[in-house]
């Protein structure tokens, strides 16, 4: 029985880092595309901040529900999302989750519960509180995830939303992923007072937690998916994290701003892949080969998908005005 | 037929539709108890209950993306915004969100929701709970824009509007909510994107939306003294718009002036009249007229606000000039 959820463990664990490897895989490559000029338009980088949407994302079924950001690959590769159509997304092909319609900023894969990035800053805050109203009045027991950075923490929108759920007991998890800057501002110059204090002036639970161990991340978040499945939500999570890269990928210059030896300090100390890989190791539970087997298999295989992707037709002419309005 | 307010119509649609479709709920400030500060609602709580006529807090972007989430997800929201100025507060989550959702998934999601406020002045509510502003919704694509002109419309069109899978913007004049129309007892669709010919005429062909339909027929009544015989047209949603039954009308009449309450300059009297010259050009003998509300903030003072928007008398004076072929501007 102690054998049986070791292994459990063991297999949640290597399930945890995949999907973090995979997300940085895909933003390694999706970083090529755009500095290759292959891909049209900018993107934003969730690379550094895996720990958090894969923490949380693993503690979610597949019929619970995320929104998600600007900066939102992370959370759409770890809520399920293939690397396939996510590639032909960016690059606007036929074959993308979104037709090639969305982009990068506003990839949606609902099969998957994944209600859309959105590349106004805290404008998902009403969708996700919206979908945790539907999930009580249709007695499902659907939890949703809203993620956001601080720099929405600057939205109305997101207090207004706040109020109601707390009102409304509704089964929604405010995830606020603190990677110190907005665009290029530091948080502190932007946010007043307590942030978890903006949570709890509404009488909802919050809880901070390191964002770059994903299994602290997990932990909490699987206890909070449990409280709010059965009717303890609303809560708030404040996740401390980092996005490695800047803004979007083309905020290359970034010493007005942070300095170097800040970013080297998070990628050689805080890197959640690389901690969490030397832990696992130490554990023993699985070996430095196997995971870079497994590193080197994901790599394969996002190589493989922006291939296919770049080949991959565009959406014919006629689609510009089909999906204006469903029928 | 029995007449009922334009109020009743509404709130027979809406309690018609919740009893068909689980789904259906209303959000807004003071739906419930209150039954809305015009008492629209009253009585739907009662039989619905509170969590299907929700009140909520004075927070319009907050309860419109609300609505556009749970329409995302398997509910059929009406957002109920108690003051069409308040379009303002939440034109993200309107057009940001709800419009474009659909089209940004590539067809994947769908927003079936309805978002129901007022527009008119006259009321002496002074500038900031007196605008008409469709216009702004209708000129954003994803979104469907109806004005209904009577009870009838009312009902009809907010059934066809809950009915749909994309968010519906459904706009009544708030001076309205009071006048009775013949509705139908049995229950019935008015389909988005028909118009409805009120009275048909040979010389001119007056297009006029929600309370101008009014303002239109009294125009038409008193130009008939003339011996002049208007066309009247009520395109009832904006978008989609009956284009045919309009051109066809102009085709027919010759001339044609556009009402509408909204501000004129950039409006909806100019997209109508843009489109009459556009696709109906060789068969005017009058350059097309628009009739909009003045371009000034609307006044409180009565004897100020009153001139800002179109009337009967002002129609006939347009319509005469139009039918003996004076001329509008200099040769």
């Amino acid at each position: 029985m102690v054998r049986e959820s070791q292994a459990k463990n063991t297999d949640s664990y290597v399930q945890m880092y995949r999907q973090m490897v995979r997300i940085r895989s895909f933003e390694d490559n999706a970083n090529q595309l755009y500095l290759s000029g292959k891909m049209p338009g900018l993107t934003h980088m969730y690379s550094g901040q895996e720990a958090v949407a894969v923490g949380i994302c693993e503690a979610l079924e597949k019929t619970d529900h995320i929104t998600s950001t600007h900066r939102g690959h992370g959370h759409c590769v770890a809520k399920g999302a293939a690397f396939k159509e996510m590639f032909c997304e960016l690059l606007g092909k036929a074959e993308g989750y979104c037709r090639g319609k969305g982009g990068s900023m506003h990839i949606a894969d609902q099969e998957n519960g994944n209600l859309g990035a959105n590349a106004i800053v805290g404008g998902s805050a009403g969708i996700a509180t919206g979908a945790a109203l539907s999930a009580k009045r249709l007695g499902t027991d659907a939890v949703t995830v809203c993620f956001f950075g601080d720099g929405a923490l600057g939205q109305g929108l997101l207090y207004e939303t706040m109020n109601m759920a707390a009102l409304w007991k509704l089964p929604v998890i405010y995830a606020c992923e603190n990677n110190l800057y907005g665009e290029y501002t530091h948080v502190s110059e932007m946010a007043a007072g307590d942030l978890m204090a903006r949570a709890r002036a509404f009488g909802i639970e919050a809880v901070e937690v390191d964002g770059q161990d994903v299994l602290a991340v997990n932990r909490l978040a699987q206890d909070l998916v449990a409280r709010a499945r059965r009717g303890k939500g609303p809560f708030f999570m404040l996740l401390n994290t980092y996005r490695f890269f800047g803004h979007h990928v083309g905020d290359i210059n970034r010493g007005y701003y942070r300095t170097k030896e800040e970013e080297a300090g998070w990628k050689s100390e805080r890197d959640p892949i690389a901690n969490f890989g030397a832990w696992l190791v130490e554990q023993k539970l699985v070996t430095t080969d196997e995971l870079d087997d497994m590193t080197d298999g994901i790599k394969a295989e996002a190589e493989a998908a922006v291939t296919y992707a770049l080949d991959a037709p565009y959406p014919p002419a006629d689609e510009v005005g089909a999906h204006v309005y469903a029928a | 037929m029995r007449e009922i307010t334009l109020s009743q119509a509404v709130n027979e649609a809406i309690a018609e539709e919740m009893r068909r479709d689980p789904g259906v709920i209303v959000l807004g400030e003071d739906v419930a108890e209150a039954g809305t500060p015009f008492k629209i609602l009253s009585g739907l709580v009662e039989e619905f209950g509170v969590d299907r006529i929700v009140d909520t807090p004075i927070s319009e972007p907050g309860f419109t993306g609300i609505a556009v989430g749970a329409a995302m997800t398997g509910l059929r929201p009406i957002v109920d915004i108690m003051f069409g100025d308040f379009l303002f507060l939440v034109m993200d989550q309107l057009c940001n969100q709800a419009a474009k959702t659909h089209y940004m998934s590539g067809g994947k999601l769908n927003v079936p929701m309805v978002l129901r406020t007022n527009m008119g002045a006259t009321r002496r509510s002074a500038a900031q709970h007196s605008q008409s502003l469709h216009a702004l919704v209708a000129h954003i694509p994803g979104l469907k824009v109806a004005l209904p002109s009577s009870a009838y419309e009312a009902k009809g069109l907010l059934k066809s509007a809950i009915r749909d899978n994309n968010p519906v913007v459904i706009i009544e004049d708030k001076l309205m909510y009071q006048d009775k129309a013949p509705v139908p007892e049995e229950p019935y669709l008015i389909p988005l994107g028909e118009a409805h010919v009120l009275r048909e005429g040979r010389d001119i062909t007056l297009v006029a939306t929600s309370s101008m339909v009014q303002v239109a027929n009294e125009a038409a009544d008193r130009l008939s003294g003339d011996g002049i015989s208007a066309e009247v047209i009520d395109p009832r949603s904006l978008v989609p718009l009956d284009e045919d039954t309009i051109l066809r009308s102009v085709k027919k009449t010759s001339r044609a002036i556009v009402i509408d309450e909204g501000h004129q300059s950039y409006g909806v009297t100019a997209e109508i009249a843009a489109r009459i010259a556009e696709k109906a050009f060789y068969h005017l003998d009058a350059p097309v007229q628009r009739m909009g509300a003045m371009d000034v903030p609307v006044p409180f003072s009565p004897a100020l606000e009153d001139l800002t928007v179109p009337t009967a008398e002002k129609v006939v004076e347009r319509a005469r000039k139009a039918v003996r072929g004076a001329l509008f501007h200099a040769a």
